[in-house]
């Protein structure tokens, strides 16, 4: 590129104004290490990414989409039927919700098995752990949005599971359902959630995660750790710029395939309309993120001692989120003697998620 | 308040506070009950005499108020059984069968009466009976036949509306085959056996017994209730119509009318059979095993050909929908949107269902009316699933062309980050 190109001027103007250069030199001097389990750092990359997308197709169905008991179902049959590529949008949308929650989990999975949480990374974790509570707070509010008959009851039941928190579950369930009952007025409320609260909570939080990665730099397993102090020869890198961003931008490409490929061959169901009035349709089920949750409190029995057993579970479940927040609390500070019992844990709690969750979906 | 106090003694009012719901109680039980010595002794009787407190307890009459000396006279305060069952005392001990409608018909023919008790209750019954062939019948003096009691039951009777009730909408047709199909007890009368058989087996019965809709028409539905008579060949077309009013209106402007009555020919019955009417299909339009019209029409025949006719329009827009509905379901299963056109089937589904109506009038012209409007509807619904088809295909090529131009950018990138780092 030749000194006189515009790109160049720009970065000049930028640089003169605010210290353009100043500003990105951390990034320049960014490094990703590299071994051979290298390619989970992808997932962070590919969640953030499923993000964008979700932000984009969300401002392109808010162009057509009307919140409210009487036109929210036609505005998205509208969408469907009838606006350009409104399918495409709206099927991306729905995909990629999916996609990014799985790949939050994945994401989450991977720091715990790659011990990534430790000191001094312990913020890091903590801030997505709450990413991914907002993440699945996109997708319980977003659900709700088309006003079909199975969104409708998920909606009800998984409201009716916040009712059942001591004290407080009452009037949150009524807090979030604008009411006793699930009504028009949930459905404009989920809207509010889904496109203001959870975003702007969700983007700051974005923020804190990727401020965080950049300071602390990207962790190596314990094990590694511990070679390369010994051995600083040892030590292999890569740039970030442009060397993992490149690859990181074949991940994104890949999962852009995936995403169109779902969209055009499994575009987005829509339902039968919502009617409150009918009796909820037989083996209602939440969408798969809650379903271990929900297969749980199906098998916990009615009375545990004297407290009711949905309660019993509500709260445990309560109390393990809590202490997955504060697990890196728990690990030790020196990376040559990681706690064996976290990853025992980890396997057990993924063991157990898909489990109860492959239980749920088979189950009457 | 001091003096007050004093006087309070809290041993004494918590007697009286101990004994209070007793006396409630006993008041309780004992108001508006009046002695009945009757079941004193036979609830303890066996079979045909004994009736149980509990049995007599469920019946309508004793809960409205009435006892054994209802009916049966006699004085029940009285725990001497020669004083109770004295004909002093009115005693008319078992009721004779041919004197059960006009003892029923005592109170039920009282609209005054009847009206205290149940104001909405018909009071026509015994009227109605007497015109009934079991009225007629007991009249002459065949004791044989059904009396009030053989359907509703005796000292247990329950309301219709009651699901336990013998008489309840679901429960007629077995207590008319009690007797119909008994054919050691019709002995002696021409009439079938089979008719609870049939019955059984027909479209009306599914749909009451196994379907639950209880407008689908039993027994007493064509032949009436109290006043059950066989409909009669000429009246057949009448009792139908009742439920069946468009096929019947269709059926007055039809040339097998008239001609059904010249012949004697029991209208509707004719081509459906009575008791055990079956789910009409097209086929009786045809010329196979269930064909109707070949029983009177010769092949080759201008009837046969305008059968013929018939036949082949309703099946040409039953393949339609048909064929609508297949391209439809695999555009659906392909995640397409064709709900509009889906509900659209419906309008064709019922232009089909109307033309089988029109069939009544055997009348071509107006059996094309609705032909011709449900394949119009299922063209549409056609073209649409078409269309949702054919944009399937598109989505699926600008699939393809994505993926093809995403894998250069990968392949673009791979190669681009090996030459960097090379």
């Amino acid at each position: 590129m030749s000194e006189m190109s515009p790109l160049r001027n720009v970065r000049k103007w930028l640089d003169e104004r605010f210290g353009w250069d100043a500003l990105i030199a951390p990034l320049r001097k960014k490094t990703v290490p590299m071994h051979r389990l290298s390619y989970w750092y992808f997932l962070g990359g590919i969640t953030l990414f499923l993000f964008v997308i979700q932000v984009l197709t969300g401002i392109l169905l808010l162009l057509y989409y009307r919140p409210g008991a009487n036109e929210a179902f036609e505005s998205v049959q509208y969408i469907m039927t009838q606006v350009e590529f409104g399918w495409l949008i709206r099927s991306v949308h729905s995909w990629s919700a999916n996609l990014m929650i799985f790949t939050a989990f994945a994401h989450m999975f991977s720091v715990l098995f790659l011990k990534a949480y430790r000191k001094p990374r312990e913020l890091t974790w903590v801030s997505g752990v709450i990413l991914l509570v907002l993440v699945m707070g996109f997708g319980f509010s977003g659900y709700l949005l088309p006003w079909n008959s199975l969104a409708f009851f998920a909606t009800k039941v998984g409201t009716e599971i916040t009712g059942q928190v001591p004290i407080i579950g009452k009037p949150l369930m009524i807090f979030l359902r604008g009411g006793e009952e699930v009504t028009g007025a949930t459905l404009t409320r989920f809207f509010g959630f889904h496109v203001a609260v959870l975003p702007g909570l969700a983007t700051l939080l974005i923020f804190v995660h990727l401020l965080l990665v950049q300071r602390l730099g990207i962790s190596v397993p314990p094990k590694l750790e511990v070679e390369w102090t010994v051995n600083p020869a040892a030590k292999r890198e890569m740039k970030f710029f442009p060397n993992f961003m490149l690859r990181e931008l074949m991940a994104w490409y890949m999962a852009l395939g995936v995403l169109g490929a779902l969209a055009a061959v499994f575009p987005w169901n829509l339902g039968i309309r919502a009617d409150p009035f009918v009796p909820a349709p037989a083996g209602i089920k939440p969408e798969w993120y809650f379903l271990f949750m929900f297969q749980t409190l199906k098998l916990i029995p009615p009375k545990l001692w004297l407290i009711d057993g949905e309660v019993v579970g509500v709260l445990v479940f309560g109390l393990i989120g809590l202490l997955w927040l504060l697990l890196p609390f728990f690990e030790s500070d020196q990376p040559s003697r990681p706690k064996r019992w976290i990853t025992g844990l980890a396997v057990f709690a993924l063991a157990y998620m898909a489990g109860m969750s492959v239980y749920g979906h088979l189950a009457k | 308040m001091a003096t007050w106090q004093n006087k309070f003694r809290p041993f004494g009012a918590g007697r009286y506070l101990v004994l209070t719901p007793f006396v409630m109680l006993v008041v309780c039980l004992s108001y508006g009950q009046t002695k009945n010595s009757c079941l004193d002794c036979h609830s303890a009787l066996p079979d045909l005499l004994g009736v149980s407190q509990e049995k007599f307890s469920q019946d309508i009459h004793a809960q409205k108020g009435l006892s054994c000396a209802s009916c049966h006279g006699g004085d029940p305060t009285s725990d001497d059984p020669d004083k109770a069952m004295s004909r002093k005392a009115g005693w008319k001990g078992k009721i004779d069968r041919k004197q059960i409608p006009n003892l029923c018909g005592s109170c039920h023919s009282d609209p005054a009466y009847m009206r205290q008790l149940n104001p909405s209750l018909r009071t026509d019954q015994l009227g109605q009976y007497r015109t009934s062939v079991h009225g007629k019948r007991l009249a002459a003096g065949d004791t044989k036949v059904a009396v009030c009691t053989d359907c509703h039951s005796v000292h247990d009777l329950r309301a219709p509306s009651d699901p336990r009730s013998t008489v309840n909408r679901v429960n007629v047709a077995n207590t008319c085959a009690r007797c119909h199909s008994d054919a050691d007890y019709m002995k002696g009368y021409s009439i079938p056996k089979d008719q609870f058989a049939k019955y059984r087996a027909s479209v009306h019965h599914e749909a009451l017994a196994v379907r639950g809709d209880l407008s689908a028409p039993t027994c007493t539905t064509c032949h009436g209730k109290h006043g059950a008579v066989p409909p009669g060949i000429d009246k057949v077309q009448n009792v139908c119509s009742t439920c069946h009013t468009f096929q019947a209106q269709m059926y007055e402007k039809s040339s097998h009318k008239e001609a059904f009555q010249a012949a004697s020919l029991p209208g509707c019955v004719v081509c459906h059979s009575n008791h055990g009417i079956s789910h009409p299909t097209d086929a009786k339009l045809g010329t196979g095993p269930d064909a109707v019209c070949m029983q009177c029409h010769t092949p080759g025949d201008a009837c046969d050909q305008a059968r013929a006719g018939l036949q082949s329009d309703l099946s040409q827009l039953d393949k339609a929908i048909k064929g609508a509905d297949q391209v439809l379901g695999v555009a659906e299963s392909s995640g397409m949107e064709v709900s509009e056109a889906r509900l659209g089937q419906d309008q064709a589904r019922d232009s089909l269902t109307k033309a089988r109506v029109t069939i009544h009038s055997f009348r071509k012209d107006l059996v094309d009316q609705d032909i011709q409007a449900g394949l119009n509807i299922a063209a549409k619904n056609l073209q649409a699933g078409q269309k949702a088809m054919a944009e399937r295909n598109y989505r699926r090529v600008g699939l393809g062309l994505s993926l093809v131009a995403i894998a250069l950018m990968f392949v673009g990138l791979r190669l681009y980050i090996k030459r960097i780092e090379s």
